[in-house]
């Protein structure tokens, strides 16, 4: 596609842009930084603050320089490029107009108000605005707004620029936010104030230019130039979305998206933003051993010592169970420590889904998110991505929206945001659904994707269910090779240390158990001891007399039914590798110390294996890295999604096993949005999205 | 005075039977289908040719608007939407012709949508005019009765269809941006523009939006021909115009009047003259309330038409009339026109929103003398901020009556401020003044 | 204008009656079917005729009927200031106090009000009447004027004195019948005291009816043949909505050059005249 380049005299610099950026994005390809608060990339253009505004040559006034074209423009007399002033005297005489214009309704509360430091409107008022005021009359109040317990409004800042409202319905795809009344007493809301819905309603807080959505939670906690910013990674799901977490002294204070266009372009799930509380709470910060019943506190000596104690046994009766949020360093450790043991019960799997033998390829999500804006079909089975990976939804809107690409569900007929086909419920579905006529659909048109969700691999029938969607992947011709190569085939795991486990073979080695298989076993007291490695969401919870080591950050499930608990170090208190759903190797680094005597997960191991004389060969987190990618080559690759590289080890024929499909409905591995691990069910802020949501009326089913 | 013969609306005054066939007897749908015949460059030629310029306000020239639509139809339909938001300050022309004259404008339609290639045509009202929709819709339906709308309109082989939708008080829905967004179900917040309507209007359709006036107009146009409404007023300010004469004369009416009527003799001839007297005149707002006021010194002798009242830094507007004698208080006038704005601001953009409360609330104060002298410069500052830099133009309809009034009535405000203080000794600089 | 804002106290439910339910058919047929938002108003408005007032139940069946999300059809009904958000008196008088009423006296018609009924914006005691204070309702040239919306409609009183509307109150409170139009006896908007044009005959019996021999400057070829024949452009596509929706700021369709200038010519030009350019 040859693009359509125009010439453009920015400030008396030439500059070649592409005709279809707006000025706004043109001056700044000239360098030339152009103020603005409605004006965001991934918004529609409202044009309404009118701050960018900016001297066309010719034209009869400013002109809003987010809202035209660079082929809006009209060469000169001669052909001459067009001219665009972004510095002079009608310019800042304009800008200077429209910051007094805006501040003259505004509360100036900056020593009160939670944006101070990183408002727009300040920064701006500063660089283009007046030292002083003109405006004799009255100040307008506008009354509060409830928006929900995440949410905090300070209505008499809003500046109009309805940012919120236009994130709410393009992005989010939910419509609750509006601007009611007209003129001077326009004011946003949520409809009837009700407490915003969507999952991703945060990240209207950061688009908000001032201070009048601001975090609730972060109340007058803190300003941001006091606060250390540490790049990490999230593990509220499967995305691996970039964050930000901003830290005082021991505390983590917040954390916010960065900018990551491949994963989460700059949005993140409420749950990754506010669930920073439950890293205060119910934390183990010292290890305990249970006496007479009772868990005691007791010295790192003593714990290991028991730990090492128990492991030292017959490695036949000891499993190991690894849960969702760890990193690979841990697992790399512990998956080392229990070969060291010749300990074959080994699984990652807590919910039980049947994926890991095989090619990678065949548990990754091979289109990568991005390229879920290249497909043109997408068949989602036993998924519900607006709950189980929000930030992929939204992408998945995205491309429903503007690029008509064409959605088909089996499975929960719930509101994801946007038009499906519901091709069915169940998994006994499948037969009908994926038809010769759905296979003609997808081979016909365009690039397909099917994306299995974790409810679909999860269930006795799961072998059945991949077997039949691989057929129909083979006969869709899903997979493209060639210049253009694609892979349609994708698995959504809703866990984040899901792939990276798999990766690194965290699952039954020969004669080893899975977690069923461990959980009956210990049952019939053929495994006396199990390791949960931050295992807390498994479905079956009874260990019979099994000796239970728990190694974990969290007071949860797990650690209420240990014997000896290694406390270790939640996610954003070490320096992790973590892969996501793609397959995308990333890390995250450490934004505060670990709780207490809480030890990295890794260092755990490393003690005990010390102990157990099989000594881990690394004494350094940079020693166990380099193992680990030369054990796993695959962990070498930093922020590399492989998409449809490799895409022929994925042998269709291969997956799962002919069988019977249940007549059981698909069910979301999500159940509860908010409560899905130990930091957010520590969370009060969760409980209370989760307490507010189950208030708010069921969704709707979309047709 | 313009001769009845060349008045096209003539039951202006709803004295006869506005039904269709007493709308015939006065030369509505004559010869309809002949006109379409001659093919849509016939009709947009002759309507360049009369020089028709828009009655809505902004004067552009109407044939020229019409030949911006797609000469063919794509995927996409064409509209023609007709503006009847009637809602400037003074106007009230297109009432007149919606209740009294209707079959002239729905011939219009037909003609103007043939035009322009479009099959269905919207009719937006404003929403007050309850009583003008009804009248408007009898007329359609019978229209439609009478097979001069609908599928093989009036035997020209065209299929159209028109239909009446309306507002519920909102002036800004005047704009034709908004119009379009009001029509389409949503608040009326005028749209950016690129894209214009002719290539994204309603429904993201090529469409265009004429006044009520201009469409009106349209079949005596082509009846009479070209050369016969350009003979009537000015070069560039051809043929005939409804004006709204209104405020301090001795007899307010709606007119049908050459083009380029001298102010005083429309005032005398129709109006009877202002009241008290030419001399008792103070000041006209000659075109609705978006365009500056001109004193009674240019009112002696300025002619009513575009080019004439932009000479003198004001606007035909939409030939609405608003008349003010000597005991009128013009900052106090001006105020009401400051709050209208105020009140008619969609809040959609910065300056609007922000800048006519804070235009109006000054104004609100000056006209009680509560102001300082440095204030008129910093509200004329305000004026110019608020002008040129919105989305639409009730920025600047709103900013130009408060810069009339500062040109020509300074010295009034002063004069108030002056009054204020000395009978407030307290004011600070009022001991001076009184000592 | 204050901040409009919803009635404390809500009826539980709303359903058009079968009068009105006949009039929302009638309204929902003058548009595409993808395209039925655009009846809100209408729709609102019977409502509101309905009822007296548009009720959040009103707004909220509306929402579901039009298929649009509830702020959508909240943001319309707060935007436009016909609607009433609560209850009003069985007459709603609407003053207009524009500048060309007030220029006429609105001021008084004002007072009287507000000696009659309460403070701008009041229902009287026996809650019969309600006044406001409206902008400029264009029906300049008969100022000053109020509008009252009643069960019998909602007609322009015009030519009004402070008298005469305290007359008109008068036969409204006593439940006579009143005559809308100028109060003075004037033919609608002709001069007081009768029209000076408009009085030639000829304009009006029949003989500018008869069929024209010729019309002007008509092409000396022969006409085109019939125009083209095209069906109803009821429905357009989803393509062109989707562009609507999402990129109709952005992509203007290529055009030729010519018309662009003229375009842009025409941006210039379109400056004044906010309310009905």
């Amino acid at each position: 596609m040859s693009e359509d380049l125009r010439k453009l005299v920015v400030d008396g610099e030439e500059v070649e842009v592409p005709a279809d950026l707006t000025l706004l994005q043109a001056c700044e390809t000239a360098g030339r930084e152009i103020p603005r608060f409605c004006y965001h990339e991934r918004l529609s253009i409202a044009g309404n603050c009118r701050m960018c505004l900016v001297e066309v040559v010719g034209a009869p006034k400013p002109v809003a320089s987010c809202a035209q074209q660079v082929r809006d423009l009209r060469p000169g007399p001669n052909g001459e490029p067009p001219k665009v002033n972004t510095a002079t005297p009608l310019v800042d005489k304009a800008r200077e107009g429209v910051m007094e214009f805006l501040l003259i309704n505004h509360p100036l509360d900056c020593p009160i108000c939670d944006q101070g430091g990183e408002c727009d409107l300040q920064d701006q008022a500063l660089a283009y605005g007046r030292s002083f005021t003109r405006y004799e009359e009255n100040k307008r109040a506008v009354e509060e707004k409830y928006m929900g317990p995440l949410i905090k409004t300070i209505m008499t800042r809003c500046i109009q620029c309805t940012r919120c409202v236009r994130f709410a319905a393009e992005v989010a795809g939910v419509e609750e936010f509006g601007m009611l009344n007209r003129g001077e007493d326009a004011e946003i809301t949520t409809y009837l104030e009700k407490a915003a819905t969507s999952e991703l309603s945060g990240n209207v807080i950061d688009l908000c230019p001032v201070g009048a959505l601001t975090s609730k939670p972060y109340a007058f906690e803190a300003r941001p130039w006091e606060l250390r910013k540490t790049e990490s990674v999230d593990v509220m799901d499967a995305m691996g979305c970039a964050i930000r977490v901003d830290a005082r002294g021991t505390e983590v204070m917040r954390i916010l998206p960065r900018i990551y266009e491949e994963v989460n372009e700059e949005w993140i799930s409420d749950k990754t933003r506010f669930v920073w509380d439950g890293l205060r709470r119910q934390r183990l910060d010292k290890p305990y051993v249970r006496k007479d019943g009772r868990l005691t506190p007791v010295d790192w000596t003593e714990a290991l010592d028991v730990a090492a104690q128990k492991l030292a046994g017959n490695p036949e009766g000891i499993g190991a169970i690894v849960g969702d949020l760890a990193d690979a360093e841990g697992m790399k450790a512990l998956k080392d420590l229990m070969d060291g043991l010749g300990v074959k019960s080994i699984d990652c799997r807590q919910d039980g889904m049947i994926l890991g033998e095989g090619p990678r390829q065949s548990w990754l999500f091979n289109s990568t998110f991005m390229g879920v804006e290249d497909a043109d079909h997408l068949l989602l089975i036993g998924a519900n991505p607006r709950y189980e990976a929000s930030v992929l939804n939204a992408r998945i809107r995205k491309a429903w929206l503007h690029n008509d690409l064409k959605v088909s569900v089996i499975g929960e007929p719930v509101d994801l945001t946007y038009d499906y086909d519901h091709l069915g419920e169940t998994a006994a579905d499948l037969d009908k659904a994926l038809s010769g006529d759905l296979a003609k659909a997808f081979k016909e048109g365009g690039r397909g994707m099917i994306v299995l969700g974790a409810g679909a691999l999860n269930r006795p029938d799961s072998a059945a269910i991949l077997n039949r969607v691989a057929q129909f992947a083979k006969d869709a011709g899903l997979n493209q090779s060639g210049d253009d190569a694609w892979n349609g085939f994708n698995v959504l795991h809703t866990a984040a240390s899901r792939v990276g486990g798999l990766d690194l073979g965290l699952v039954p080695g020969e004669g080893g158990r899975n977690v069923a298989g461990m959980l009956e076993a210990a049952r019939a007291g053929e495994i006396e001891t199990v390791l949960l490695h931050g295992a807390d969401e498994l479905r079956d919870n009874d260990f019979g007399d099994a000796f239970v080591i728990y190694v974990g950050s969290h007071g949860d499930e797990g650690a209420h039914k240990a014997d000896v608990i290694l406390p270790s170090a939640a996610y954003t208190e070490k320096s992790g590798t973590w892969v996501n759903a793609e397959g995308r190797v990333q890390t995250g680094a450490r934004a505060v110390y670990p709780k207490g005597d809480a030890k990295e997960d890794w260092a755990i191991y490393r003690a005990l294996s010390d102990r157990l004389s099989r000594t881990l060969p690394y004494d350094t987190l940079g020693q166990l890295r380099a193992k680990l990618i030369e054990d796993h080559p695959s962990f070498g690759g930093i922020d590399y999604a492989p998409g449809a590289a490799d895409l022929d080890k994925l042998d269709f024929d291969a997956l799962g096993e002919k069988g019977d499909l249940s007549a059981e409905p698909f069910r979301s591995a999500v159940t509860d949005f908010y409560m899905t691990n130990p930091i957010a069910r520590a969370s009060r802020v969760m409980a209370e999205c989760s307490a507010v949501k189950d208030e708010a009326p069921r969704m709707e089913a979309a047709e | 005075m313009l001769e009845d013969k060349d008045r096209i609306f003539t039951n202006l005054y709803g004295i006869h039977d506005p039904g269709l066939e007493a709308a015939k007897k006065r030369g509505a749908w004559n010869s309809t289908a002949d006109l379409l015949s001659f093919g849509q460059d016939w009709i947009i030629d002759q309507m360049k040719a009369s020089g028709l310029r828009g009655r809505g306000g902004a004067g552009f020239p109407t044939g020229l608007k019409w030949s911006f639509m797609p000469k063919e139809v794509g995927e996409r339909p064409h509209y023609l939407i007709v503006n009847a938001d009637e809602s400037e300050p003074g106007t009230c022309k297109d009432r007149e012709i919606m209740r009294h004259d209707p079959h002239l404008l729905i011939e219009g339609c037909l003609i103007a949508s043939y035009a322009m290639r479009a099959h269905a045509c919207y009719i937006y009202i404003r929403g007050e005019y309850v009583d003008e929709r009804i009248a408007l819709e009898k007329a359609i339906r019978e229209a439609y009765d009478a097979g001069l709308v609908g599928k093989d309109a009036a035997g020209s082989g065209w299929d159209f269809d028109i239909y009446v939708s309306h507002g519920a008080g909102a002036y800004i829905c005047g704009e034709e941006t908004a119009l379009l967004e009001s029509l389409e179900g949503k608040k009326g917040q005028p749209r950016l523009k690129p894209p214009f309507p002719a290539n994204a209007g309603l429904y993201g359709c090529p469409s265009t939006v004429n006044n009520v006036e201009s469409i009106a107009v349209a079949p005596d146009i082509l009846r009479r021909g070209a050369e016969w409404f350009a003979g009537i007023g000015r070069e560039g300010n051809t043929g005939t115009k409804l004006f709204c004469v209104s405020g301090h004369v001795n007899k307010p009416c709606n007119v049908e009047e050459a083009m380029s009527i001298p102010l005083k003799e429309l005032i005398e001839t129709h109006c009877g003259g202002v009241r008290g007297g030419w001399d008792n005149l103070k000041a006209v707002i000659p075109g609705g309330s978006s365009v500056p006021l001109i004193p009674k010194d240019i009112c002696d002798d300025v002619l009513m038409d575009f080019d004439a009242l932009k000479e003198v830094k004001s606007g035909l507007g939409t030939a609405a009339v608003i008349v003010m004698d000597q005991s009128t208080d013009i900052v106090k006038a001006i105020a009401r026109i400051a709050y209208f704005y105020k009140h008619e601001s969609c809040g959609q953009c910065t300056p609007c929103r922000e800048g006519t409360g804070w235009m109006w609330r000054v104004l609100e104060r000056m006209a009680r003398g509560e102001a300082e002298h440095s204030e008129i410069e910093t509200l004329l500052d305000v004026t110019y901020q608020v002008e040129g830099h919105t989305i639409c133009a009730l920025g600047d309809a709103a900013a130009w009556p408060i810069q009339g009034l500062i040109r020509h009535f300074r010295g009034e405000i002063e004069e108030r401020i002056n009054q204020y203080r000395s009978a407030k000794p307290h004011v600070q600089g009022a001991a001076v003044a009184a000592e | 204008m204050s901040t409009r804002r919803l009635a404390q106290e809500q009826p539980e439910s709303f359903v058009f009656s079968d009068t009105s339910t006949k009039d929302v058919e009638f309204w929902l047929n003058k548009f595409p079917e993808a395209r039925k938002q655009s009846a809100v108003i209408p729709l609102l408005w019977l409502a509101q005729e309905q009822e007296g007032w548009v009720t959040l139940a009103a707004m909220e069946s509306i929402a579901e009927r039009l298929d649009m999300p509830k702020i959508r059809v909240m943001e319309v009904a707060t935007f436009y200031t016909m609607f009433n958000l609560a209850p009003v008196g069985e007459h709603h008088i609407q003053i207009c106090g524009t500048t060309p009423c007030m220029l006429r006296g609105a001021n008084d018609l004002k007072a009287v009000c507000e000696s009659r009924i309460g403070k701008k914006g009041a229902t009287s005691e026996d809650g019969r009447f309600t006044w406001s204070e409206v902008e400029c309702l264009g029906a300049c040239c008969n100022a000053p004027m109020a509008q009252i919306s009643n069960k019998d409609g909602h007609h322009y009183f015009e030519d009004l004195t402070a008298e005469t509307l305290e007359a008109l109150l008068d036969k409204l409170g006593a439940g006579g019948a009143v005559k809308a139009g100028p109060q003075n006896g004037r033919q609608t908007s002709a001069p007081e005291g009768g029209p000076e044009t408009l009085k030639d005959e000829s304009l009006f019996d029949g003989s500018r009816g008869k069929k024209l021999k010729s019309i002007p400057n008509a092409p000396q070829s022969s006409p085109e043949p019939s125009p083209e024949k095209k069906g109803h452009p009821k429905e357009t596509t989803r393509d062109s909505q989707e562009k609507a929706r999402t990129d109709s700021q952005q992509t203007p369709d290529p055009e030729t050059k010519e018309d662009k200038k003229a375009v842009k010519a025409k941006d210039a030009d379109g400056k004044k005249g906010g309310g009905d350019a």
